[in-house]
């Protein structure tokens, strides 16, 4: 019972958290905007400068708001798969989706110079971007569940994923002998991620996208707590897991594959958060550790972006830089301090 | 309207009336699982490989019933084909005059729960938590605990005695200690049957004794009927109701002190320098 009103404790400071981060996500930036204002504008009030309203509307706020559906989004997935597959490492990275859209990316955006001139001009739209990664991660998750329903070994799945990104990053490399340097430019660009730049419309789509993939992941819960003393066991609580590992697995998929196409392979986010959450939790229970795990992954995404902006200045680093130089140390030392706790 | 009330009347009624069946049935009726003359085995690549023949075994309420034989005989087999995780090569498996095959997951949860040899994967799960676990064949789809859900596991921890653990981490305690906790989730699952592979593996006499006499224990006390894989023969002679005995040739299920008058003991092992005193009830060893 006192471990509840701890609980209750840390929800309602990370909510806080959350909701202080996110306005001062949009207060900062090449030109600072007083938290006041923000507030106000957000609240609907008129600002004492036109500009302000204008540039909070138009870039701060949607960039805000991708990184909070960015980061709930891949930190689900991360948990969804950690405990599918009973690996503390793995996350939408390990089962390949997101070097599945890496691949149809780079198809499309290196390439283009193969194709038709019209096709060419069609594809290279944004519109096609997005649907080449999302087709991209989606081939990869039908991959995934052929060879998971023939070998019915979780460590299997996993190294084909590995494979896939070892195969995805050789097609890559072939493809840049055929490209330009302009091309190139781009891809790479999109390869390091981006949730700056996207219009309204994307961010809806990707939030219908992300809830989706939310609810179906809410719907597993109670799958995912019996999945916690093995395939055997859960079975025998009267699971029904090929439906439960198929729900899993399109939560997971729709999750990773509509982010990576909007924003680029975000690094770390999904594999570091659920550790953070069950750290910070001290549990395994589901119930819990999903409402934790999307409060972690939206503050550490506002957080990363805040870095990724260098505040005061004009300079944008690479968002997936940020991640991989906090997440990657905070992995290494999670494994290091406690093997128990992996899980 | 009136035709629709007077529907549901009789729904409720002869629902009633044939509860009411179920319950008397129930009473007199105390055999829980039978199967009838199957033969179990493996199916591969068109071929059947059957391990042991014209099986006919019968669990009844209340009663602790141990499965022993020599290693790879095919007591994990059974187990499987009991279980309903494989199906027999002939023949059927009836839990409560149902084929086992025909059973949904959730209403063979309800029937039947199971204690696996498998390490569980690493997890923060704390001896309440696990135990709890136990109650998701009743729980809602986001499993919560209702307060009779609460009551059901206070109890199995408090038959198995291990009330103190309850807020431990399922890692931070023995073996002996974990083997109990993992009975008292099977127990949480409230079901007339439970199922257990080689539980006194890995303990030491102590806890094997401890868990053979919990073992027995719940069997009579709550009426349940306890199936168990062992290899500690005579700890089984001594604390069981049943013995379901695995040799090469047959499959006998009796009394342990039927079974050693009738010399089924001697024909365990093929090994002249293993014998048995059937007037101690032990194994020779020279």
């Amino acid at each position: 019972m006192q471990n509840s009103k701890r609980n209750n404790t840390l929800f309602l400071v990370l909510t806080l958290l959350l909701l202080f981060l996110f306005l001062l996500n949009i207060s900062l930036g090449s030109v600072a905007i007083p938290i006041k204002e923000v507030f106000k504008s957000l609240i609907g009030e008129n600002l004492s400068k036109e500009t302000w309203q204008y540039i909070i509307l138009n870039y701060r706020l949607p960039k805000a708001i991708t990184a909070v559906l960015v980061g709930m989004g891949l930190s689900i997935s991360g948990l969804l798969m950690q405990t599918l597959f009973r690996n503390p490492l793995a996350g939408p990275y390990v089962l390949g989706l997101s070097s599945g859209s890496s691949l149809g990316v780079a198809f499309v955006v290196l390439g283009a110079g193969l194709l038709p001139e019209f096709a060419t001009s069609l594809l290279l739209s944004s519109y096609g971007i997005v649907l080449a990664s999302c087709l991209g991660s989606f081939l990869v998750l039908l991959a995934v569940l052929f060879v998971s329903h023939r070998l019915r070994d979780t460590m299997a799945i996993l190294i084909v994923g590995l494979m896939f990104g070892s195969f995805t990053s050789a097609i890559v490399g072939v493809l840049t002998y055929f490209s330009t340097a302009e091309q190139l430019q781009k891809f790479t660009f999109w390869s390091l991620g981006n949730i700056g730049n996207l219009s309204w419309t994307s961010i809806s789509i990707l939030s219908i996208s992300v809830f989706v993939g939310l609810l179906l992941s809410l719907f597993s819960i109670k799958p995912l707590n019996a999945l916690l003393l093995g395939e055997n066991y859960a079975k025998s609580l009267g699971l029904n897991y090929s439906k439960s590992r198929l729900i899993i697995l399109f939560a997971t998929s729709i999750l990773a594959g509509s982010i990576t196409a909007f924003a680029g392979p975000i690094a770390f986010v999904g594999l570091a958060v659920p550790h953070i959450a069950k750290l910070a939790f001290q549990t395994s229970n589901h119930t819990v550790l999903f409402w934790s795990t999307l409060l972690f992954g939206a503050i550490i995404m506002l957080i990363c972006d805040i870095f990724s902006h260098f505040p005061g200045s004009d300079l944008i680093l690479p968002i997936n830089a940020i991640t991989s130089i906090i997440g990657a140390p905070i992995v290494i030392w999670l494994l290091i301090r406690k093997q128990k706790m992996m899980g | 309207m009136n035709i629709s009330k007077i529907y549901q009347k009789n729904k409720n009624l002869c629902f009633y009336v044939f509860k009411k069946f179920d319950l008397l049935y129930m009473t007199y009726n105390k055999e829980i699982l039978s199967t009838s003359n199957i033969s179990i085995g493996y199916h591969s690549k068109g071929k059947n490989t059957i391990i042991a023949e014209n099986l006919n075994i019968s669990l009844e309420k209340g009663k602790l019933v141990a499965l022993i034989g020599a290693n790879g005989i095919g007591k994990s087999t059974l187990l499987r084909t009991l279980t309903g995780i494989q199906k027999p090569l002939s023949g059927s498996v009836f839990l409560n005059n149902t084929n086992i095959q025909e059973y949904e997951p959730l209403a063979l949860a309800q029937q039947m729960s199971l204690v696996l040899t498998e390490k569980l994967p690493p997890s923060n799960l704390t001896v309440f938590e696990l135990i709890a676990l136990g109650r998701q064949p009743y729980t809602n789809w986001i499993g919560k605990l209702t307060p009779q859900d609460i009551t059901k596991v206070n109890e199995a921890m408090h038959l198995t005695q291990i009330s103190s653990l309850a807020t431990k981490k399922h890692y931070e305690i023995s073996d002996g200690q974990l083997q109990k906790v993992l009975i008292a989730r099977a127990l949480a699952q409230d079901t007339p049957l439970i199922i257990l592979d080689e539980p006194t593996t890995h303990l030491d006499l102590l806890h094997k004794v401890s868990v053979f006499k919990l073992l027995k224990k719940l069997a009579h006390e709550t009426g349940k009927c306890i199936l168990f894989s062992t290899h500690d023969i005579d700890m089984a002679i001594q604390l069981t109701d049943e013995i379901i005995i695995m040799t090469p040739q047959t499959v006998e299920q009796n009394q342990p002190c039927n079974l050693i008058s009738k010399g089924s003991f001697a024909t365990l092992f093929q090994d002249e320098h293993i014998t048995f005193d059937s007037e101690k009830g032990k194994f020779n060893f020279n």
